[in-house]
């Protein structure tokens, strides 16, 4: 029954095995090597580079060991970067302003969204497809584009301003650039299809019944909203959320567009480290520092999270 | 007419108004006479053809387009391979291991992927000699690196919510693993693997802060070109390069989804007759 | 394809040697057994169901016979060759699977020839083939079809042909009428069976549909808890069921608790409080004085009686509680002066029957001493 067009390719898949590989092993290996390399590997390289000096080198910083003149290994490792990061306000202040700024943006994303994806999820479905394209279709052009285009709204001759100062509703130009405003505003925008995205996914699967029954037991709809589909829709709140929360912290063309220079976050500040004031180690630490306070206690977060939501 | 009322379709209109006004705003001022963005003076299509003598651009969009396709290309069969193995294979030792660096560069700040890779690509010529400097090479990798953990994201939910019997079925009539794979799997999840690549592609011609950090001279992508325009100040002929954009895609959604809207007709057509 | 007479009971042949052989085979689960040391031996051209609720582990020796699960323990032989370590792509079996996972981006011919074109057959002889089996589950015309334009009942046929054009030693089909509705299930049921009957080809189906088994099979199996309880021919099963569990589980029965008072080589009686009278079983059954036994008695095997019938004992008397009327017989529900609840169930004989039992009438039971069945718990 079995022709064996396989037979050399079970040769070379024995000889493999004898090596201790296998088909297996290999599809296994190829996404871990390359991740290893260059996602994992480069973590090692930074936290080695935060622990050194800058100087006036190519590289800017001094090597992790030298040999000194009289023949002996000297060691360059400074804790120092670490200690003026807590030390210098500014870090510590860009990061809670950061995670500030996120918040507020995602509480705003959520009070705008919400209402959107409730109206697509109740829509007829002709319908839900074309105003879904709509809501997709701005993520699909330039992320620094659609940044841009808040620059000529908020400008102080922008377009708002020009606005509102024809229709007399104000005799001043508005200082809308530069400000925390800007910024708020440029998260929000931007990050929207986000928020609406995993809401709708959340409320389109919700069971009309359970709106008919609570109707039937007696429910006005505002109550039905509350304490039916409100509470029903979390994991699309929390979902939607997170996606907005977490990369917003570490946004850089938002603030550096839209923001001023007293908008510090934290991703701005770590650039301005390591480009402006060519201070390696420094940025390093400081990339560290992100990882270890920000980062891992995200993706445990998520892990327990993802668990939660599957028992769901 | 809407059950709550009023309340919900006018929140909508107000909602799809915020936006797309911007967008909207960036397409009628492409075509102002005025350098003045927002003061209107008349229409004209200066800009655009300003644009296309523009070399700068044009070569950071040439430059832009070929990093994203090879990009998208690795990152599609790098995320889909990570896909697989951690929906399909099983338990094995290194498992989170995977998971873990699949996952993470979806919550790591673009900052700090870029500068990790900037400084292992210094760390790594310095050892190796390669990469020689930065530029497409290092972008490429980069890119790659990141764009992959998109890729197998999407690929993941559909592999997950894939009827896992119809391999099963496969085998039990004589395919082999690999055959399953290229004769069921795949052409399954194909959709996913269509949207993975463009996904990976958008990222990656959009990207800013990682190229920032891994480009070299001589290797300058169309958003540090454009960062470096708007970051003086408004600027027409960015106008005139976001209508084309803007275009481009609203022209690829549109066209998508009519196709997938007359495949489901069609399918349904055919069905109903069946019954 | 098998040179086998239909009708053959090759269980009932003492030399005959199993063609399927499934020796103390157990499926862990981390702590949880699925199989717990099951046995079982299965013949050549039988159609033979696996029976039991969800839970009971059929599923899981089905998927341990395709090679899908490794059994923890235990061996399985299939024509004299121990499957261990074969793949599910190199088994002699092929299988039916319960949402028939038809391969969507592939036409039916496609379908149906898959696992021919895996073996290499030449594409004429594959055209030939396909064109037979189709002819066989009434799929002509189909040809060109994709699965998401067909119907239920034709996916289910596709599936089918797909899986059988191998000409598998052994067919594995996973609840292969679940999905249907029950007019096309009763349908498919007898043409299955005479599909079977045709090929010769052995089945092994997995079912929790007790009419399907017994109207389809050879033979069945009765599973619950991971554990086989019972198998034997379908009438075996249930007129003589070998506990209560399985007494219950197949149809409807009535089940009456007593003590053992008489015990001799040709009868035995039981005197029951349940019953509200004595039972007497016509035959000897090794047990102890004293010893309490549940006697099975199927609801048509008792009788109803508006005087008292002579004798002492398997009479008993009762108030109609309910009367169910079924169209070709009825179903009476019976309270006995015990409190219990009895079923009773009689053919409709005559078309407006005006002496027919009605609600709250007294009335006596009545049963033959061979009619029940003694089962121990």
């Amino acid at each position: 029954m079995q022709i064996n067009h396989y037979a050399p390719l079970r040769a070379t898949a024995t000889l493999f095995g004898r090596l201790g590989l296998s088909g297996r092993s290999l599809v296994i290996a190829v996404p871990t090597l390359w991740l290893f390399v260059f996602f994992l590997i480069p973590f090692f390289v930074v936290a080695k580079i935060s622990l050194s000096k800058a100087t006036i080198s190519q590289p800017p910083f001094l090597p992790l060991y030298e040999w000194t003149s009289d023949g002996s290994l000297k060691f360059n490792v400074f804790f120092s970067n670490y200690q003026f990061l807590f030390s210098d306000p500014l870090y510590v202040n860009a990061y809670l302003n950061s995670i500030k700024i996120a918040l507020i943006s995602t509480i705003i994303a959520l009070l705008i969204g919400y209402p959107i994806a409730y109206y697509i999820a109740r829509s007829s479905e002709s319908r839900r497809n074309m105003l879904l394209m709509l809501i997709i279709l701005p993520f699909w052009t330039s992320f620094l584009l659609r940044v841009y285009a808040w620059i000529g709204f908020l400008k102080s001759n922008g377009l708002v301003n020009n606005f509102l100062l024809q229709t007399g509703l104000i005799s001043q130009p508005l200082v809308m650039l530069q400000t925390d405003f800007a910024v708020y505003t440029g998260i929000v925008y931007n990050y929207l299809p986000f928020m609406i995205l995993p809401l709708y996914a959340n409320l389109v699967k919700f069971d009309s019944t359970l709106l008919e029954a609570a109707s039937d037991l007696g429910a006005r709809p505002i109550v039905t909203f509350f304490t039916v589909t409100l509470p029903l829709s979390f994991p699309g709140i929390i979902a939607g959320s997170m996606l907005v929360l977490i990369p917003a912290i570490g946004e850089f063309v938002i603030p550096s567009l839209l923001g001023g220079p007293d908008t510090l976050m934290i991703g701005r500040v770590l650039l301005d480290e390591f480009f402006p004031n060519r201070d390696w180690p420094v940025a390093s630490a400081l990339a560290i520092a992100i990882l270890v306070v920000f980062v891992i206690p995200i993706m445990i977060l998520r892990k327990a999270l993802g668990a939660q939501i599957e028992v769901h | 007419m809407p059950r709550n009322g009023y309340f919900l379709p006018i929140v909508a209109v107000l909602g799809y108004a915020f936006l797309y006004a911007p967008i909207i705003s960036l397409i009628v001022y492409s075509f102002n006479e005025s350098q003045l963005v927002t003061v209107w003076s008349g229409f004209s299509t200066k800009w655009y053809g300003k644009l296309l003598q523009d070399s700068q651009i044009l070569q950071a969009a040439w430059l832009s387009l070929k990093i994203a396709f090879s990009s998208a290309t690795l990152a599609l069969c790098l995320g889909t391979l990570a896909a697989l193995v951690l929906t399909r294979f099983g338990k094995f030792r290194i498992k989170s291991l995977l998971g873990g660096m699949v996952t993470a560069p979806l919550v790591m700040p673009e900052v700090i992927t870029g500068l990790s890779l900037l400084l292992l690509f210094i760390a790594m010529e310095s050892l190796f000699g390669w990469p020689k400097g930065r530029g497409i090479t290092t972008i490429i990798l980069a890119h790659t690196t990141f764009c992959m953990a998109f890729v197998a994201v999407v690929v993941q939910s559909r592999l997950v919510s894939m009827d896992e019997s119809l391999e099963e079925a496969a085998q039990d009539l004589g395919a082999t693993p690999l055959r399953v794979f290229t004769d069921v799997t795949l052409p399954v999840i194909s959709p996913a693997l269509v949207s993975g690549w463009l996904l990976a592609f958008t990222l990656s011609v959009d990207d800013l802060v990682i190229s920032s950090f891994v480009s070299g001279p001589g290797s300058t992508t169309l958003p540090m070109v454009i960062f470096s325009k708007v970051r003086l100040g408004v600027s027409p002929e960015v106008n005139a390069l976001a209508t084309i954009i803007i275009s481009i895609v609203a022209l690829a959604v549109f066209a998508g989804g009519w196709r997938a809207f007359s495949v489901d007709k069609k399918r349904n057509a055919v069905g109903a007759q069946t019954e | 394809m098998a040179e086998l007479v239909s009708g053959a009971q090759t269980w009932k042949d003492p030399n005959a040697t199993p063609f399927i052989k499934i020796e103390n085979v157990s499926k862990k689960f981390g702590d949880f057994f699925a199989v717990n040391d099951v046995s079982l031996n299965i013949y050549r051209g039988e159609l033979f169901c696996l029976l039991g609720g969800s839970g009971s582990g059929k599923s899981t020796l089905l998927r341990m016979l395709a090679g899908f699960e490794k059994p923890t323990s235990g061996t399985i032989e299939i024509d004299g060759q121990d499957q261990a370590g074969s793949p599910p792509y190199r088994r002699p079996t092929n299988m039916m699977f319960q949402s028939y996972a038809l391969f969507p981006h592939m036409t039916v011919e496609k379908n149906i020839g898959y696992g021919l074109r895996r073996d290499g057959v030449p594409a004429s002889e594959i055209n030939e083939r396909v064109a037979q089996i189709m002819d066989l589950v009434k799929l002509g015309g189909f040809e060109k079809r994709k699965p998401n334009q067909l119907s239920g009942g034709q996916c289910q046929r596709v599936a089918l042909a797909r899986a059988l054009i191998k000409r598998p030693k052994l067919l594995l089909l996973d609840e292969p009428l679940a999905a249907l509705d029950k007019k096309l299930r009763e349908e498919t049921q007898f043409e299955l069976k005479k599909i079977q009957e045709t090929l010769g080809v052995t089945f092994i189906v997995v079912t929790h549909d007790q009419e399907e088994a017994m109207t389809m099979s050879t033979r069945m199996g009765v599973m619950t808890g991971g554990k086989i309880v019972q198998v034997g021919e379908p009438h075996e099963i249930y007129e003589s069921p070998n506990s209560k569990f399985v007494a219950e589980f197949i149809g409807s029965v009535n089940m009456f608790n007593g003590r053992v008072i008489e015990d001799a080589a040709d009868h035995v009686r039981l005197r029951s409080d349940d019953a509200g009278c004595d039972i007497q079983v016509a035959h000897g059954i090794s047990c102890s004085p004293d010893e309490q036994l549940w006697l099975a008695v199927r609801p048509e095997k008792i009788h109803i009686n508006r005087t008292r019938p002579a004798g002492d004992a398997n009479i008993t008397e009762g108030v109609v509680e309910e009367v169910a009327y079924m169209g070709n017989h009825s179903v009476y529900l019976i309270k006995l002066a015990s409190g219990k609840q009895v079923r009773v169930l009689q053919s409709n004989l005559e078309r407006h029957d005006s002496g027919a039992t009605h609600g709250s009438e007294r009335i006596f039971l009545t049963w033959g001493g061979a009619s029940g069945v003694v089962v121990r718990p």
